[in-house]
């Protein structure tokens, strides 16, 4: 091979590379990311039982039900509409009612939100950034919940 | 004494711009003495910085609530260790630190780079100084630590406490010395370019910068994911946290850097790539200050919100990753190329080293910011999380690793990859054993983990191999093998420790990510759990006070499946008096090189409370891993190639920076 042709080669070869990475990457951004719903969203968008999805809101006061064992049921809410999430595991430290939660999970043909994870943020003011900006739009923000 | 601080700060600012001007001028026009300022003002910026510095952990020692940073942050209930700690536990003290560790690099080339050309010190000091007046601008201007409150309150507000622990004490200081270290690289690489000239004396110069940045920036990343691993309660130890990512980029690019400069010093190939490279860590690293201190994303680490901060560390990167990257193209054709080279070779397989862990970087670097590119032009919220990181950023490590061990075996110039090969086979036989070990005798391992497992014995096996094919242990009398092993240059210990390194966090991650057992159980005093071959049984609960918190203690006896006593446990549920913030402190019983670990949950609704408990296999090497490559890049430091003194051996033409024209 002369040196131009070597060249051409190694250029080729890492493009070709690069090409499967960048693929892959798109695929994955596709496949692997899950969307952000509030409960009224759902209401106007429906999601298929089993897709993937994180539904952020506020959990409703009273409606934290605890289960036998590490059962707990408790209701979503972003004071238009509600959505009853069922999870199996430990609450974050700061989980409260009436606090600003995200949780991610699929549907189950019921209807009913199975989350496999609970996320709420470890400071006092915390509002996770996807509810209270949603929160924000619909008007129902309040500063004291920690701006 | 805080005004003093704050008057050193101001101080250490305006000279900051003396550094940036006066030797770039002298560098310039050939004027040695301008040139000689950029030192000893460089020392006397890190001096005043440092005053700067102590004037605040005084304020914090001695709990100033009338400083407005000590009393958001601190309480007079707070141990001495964690009001020093506390200072930068925020975001004022650690931009305070961030500036305090550039100007301390600043000091270092000029105390330490005798012997390098003139004008490329100028240059470098007066890059330094610019990066430093930018960072002083916006710490004065936008989040100065030393502002005092008219009426001193009785109490301050108290730290944030998961912040309250030795891991992050030590986590923040680490991970800066490495993002900040990369300064000098970049630099470097932009002397380099405003003179349009470089060569593998250059390559030298920098190598032992990256080396050293990489090693803490290593041990920051480790101290992090270790922190967050016992603190937070989840038990987890990388969760690709876009702040996670913010430091691991660096890392990434940092790590190709370290290993195209072998390629320039050696063979005066790669130059323009390894000049990008060094501007890219450096410009990672700034991109992971903005992500962390303007609070664009959500994530357990953005403790501070403010967009004007957010907008002037914006304006600040696209400053310097903008200018820098300008400079580049408009230079970079000024640089004479190195040759090409064949493929199969050192210098090939350090190519292909490169290529992985940029593309590696660039995965990681769409899976952090696509969400918030996404958000800003459709407003669609999304979450890219570990499912995206470990496709993308997986199927990239494998190859690589899979590459690793042949790398050091291939000669320079032209390599023999049969002959590289045959070496392997005792590591290639451990890989497959290890795998259909772990298959066949191990419950729970799958196809996929047994990979795993044989990919890490690939890599641990593959590095000694180097080692003992160099020694030549078996071939020759065990008395030269032992002769000659000592004999080995220290970069070669350097990277047979740094690739063996690699292979144990591998192994640990691997390890735990296939084999680690879960339960979650409502406990009363009395009962007990089994886990793993071992038996939790939960003693007592008691309330206890401490000094700044209360907490509920829970007691939990271990031992084995057979009865052996294996001592207490203890994991509790702690609230923080100051800011009535709870937390989860984990019990963690290390067990060789397996951990079993116990977080505590809610009350049940049977009146006991919900226990999470963990078998974690091996998971200790993950950090251990990182410590090992800590060693093995402060072995190749101490190689006698890049002490100080041996440029003295160097080529005659390197002696660069002498006036051309």
């Amino acid at each position: 091979m002369t040196r131009k042709q070597k060249r051409l080669a190694v250029i080729a070869g890492a493009l070709v590379f690069l090409g499967g990475a960048t693929t892959l990457t798109f695929y994955a951004l596709g496949q692997r990311t899950s969307y952000f719903y509030m409960p009224s969203d759902l209401s106007a968008k429906p999601v298929e039982p089993g897709q993937r999805i994180r539904l952020g809101g506020l959990v409703e006061k009273g409606s934290i039900q605890r289960g036998q064992g590490t059962e707990v049921a408790f209701a979503v809410t972003d004071q238009e509409k509600t959505i009853k999430v069922v999870y199996n595991g430990l609450l974050p430290d700061l989980f409260r009612e009436e606090q600003g939660v995200i949780t991610e999970g699929a549907f189950d043909p019921a209807g009913n939100f199975v989350a496999d994870s609970v996320l709420a943020k470890h400071d006092e003011t915390y509002m996770p950034k996807e509810v209270a900006d949603s929160l924000k739009e619909k008007g129902v923000w309040q500063e004291k919940d920690g701006g | 004494m805080v005004e003093i601080g704050h008057f050193a700060l101001v101080l250490a600012f305006a000279l900051s711009l003396v550094q940036a001007a006066l030797p770039f001028i002298g560098a310039r026009t050939r004027q040695d003495r301008l040139m000689a300022v950029g030192g000893p003002v460089a020392i006397t910026a890190f001096a005043m910085t440092a005053l700067s510095f102590l004037a605040l952990v005084a304020a914090y020692v001695q709990s100033d609530f009338s400083v407005l940073n000590v009393w958001e942050n601190s309480h007079s209930a707070k141990p001495l260790l964690y009001k020093i700690t506390g200072t930068w536990g925020n975001h004022e003290g650690s931009m305070l630190l961030w500036v305090l560790i550039l100007t301390f690099f600043g000091a270092l080339v000029a105390a330490f780079g005798r012997n390098l050309p003139p004008v490329l010190k100028a240059d470098v000091i007066a890059v330094q100084g610019l990066i430093g007046a930018a960072f002083f601008l916006f710490v004065l201007s936008t989040s100065n630590p030393f502002v005092r409150l008219v009426l001193a309150p009785i109490e301050g507000s108290d730290l944030n406490p998961v912040l309250q622990d030795v891991g992050l004490a030590i986590h923040p200081p680490l991970l800066y010395l490495g993002y900040v270290g990369f300064s000098v690289c970049f630099s470097f690489a932009v002397a380099a370019l405003i003179e349009g000239r470089i060569d593998a004396a250059w390559a030298r110069w920098v190598r032992p910068w990256t080396l050293a940045a990489w090693i803490f920036l290593t041990g920051g990343i480790a101290m992090g994911s270790y922190w967050a691993y016992y603190e937070l309660g989840w038990g987890g130890f990388w969760f690709w946290d876009p702040v996670e990512n913010a430091s691991f980029m660096p890392w990434l690019a940092g790590t190709a850097l370290l290993h195209s400069a072998i390629v320039m010093e050696r063979r005066e190939a790669l130059k323009i790539w390894t000049i990008l490279l060094a501007l890219l860590a450096f410009s990672l690293s700034l991109l992971g200050t903005f992500l962390v201190r303007s609070g664009v994303l959500t994530s357990v680490h953005a403790f501070a919100t403010d967009p004007t901060r957010g907008v002037f560390i914006l304006a600040l990167l696209a400053f310097f990753v903008g200018g820098s990257l300008s400079l580049f193209a408009f230079r970079a054709q000024s640089l004479q190329p190195g040759g090409l080279f064949q493929p199969i070779s050192r210098e090939g397989a350090l190519v292909l080293n490169n290529l992985f862990l940029t593309t590696a970087t660039a995965t990681v670097f769409v899976g952090t910011l696509y969400p918030l590119a996404l958000e800003a032009v459709t407003g669609e919220k999304i979450s890219v999380g570990a499912p995206f990181f470990n496709l993308t950023f997986g199927a990239l490590m494998v190859p690589l690793m899979i590459a690793m061990p042949f790398g050091p075996l291939l000669a320079w110039k032209r390599g023999d990859l049969a002959a590289a090969g045959q070496r392997l086979f005792a590591a290639a036989g451990g890989a497959l054993l290890a795998g259909l070990v772990a298959l066949l005798f191990v419950d729970g391992v799958t196809a996929f983990a047994a990979v795993g497992f044989g990919l890490a014995a690939w890599l641990l096996i593959g590095a000694v191999t180097d080692l003992v094919l160099r020694a030549g242990i078996g071939s020759v009398a065990p008395s030269v093998a032992l002769r000659r092993f000592a004999g080995l240059p220290r970069s070669v210990f350097g990277t047979a420790l740094a690739h063996f390194g690699l292979g144990l966090t591998a192994l640990g991650i691997v390890s735990v990510t296939a084999l680690q057992a879960e339960r979650i159980v409502a406990m009363k005093p009395g009962d007990t759990v089994d886990i793993s071959g071992y038996v939790l049984t939960f003693d007592r609960m008691e309330p206890v006070r401490g000094p700044n918190y209360t907490e509920d203690r829970a007691y939990f006896a271990l031992a084995t499946e057979a009865g052996r006593d294996l001592g207490e446990v203890i994991s509790s549920k702690r609230v923080y008096t100051a800011r009535q913030m709870p937390t989860t402190e984990a019990g963690i019983a290390t067990r060789g090189f397996s951990q079993v670990y116990v977080s505590l949950g809610d009350p049940a609704a049977n009146g006991g409370t919900v226990v999470r408990v963990w078998h974690k296999p091996l998971v200790t090497l993950i950090w251990l891993g990182a410590l090992v490559m800590m060693a093995g890049g402060t072995m190749s430091l101490a190689d006698r190639r890049l002490r100080i003194g041996a440029p003295a051996r160097r080529k005659v033409k390197a002696a660069a920076g002498v006036p051309a024209e």
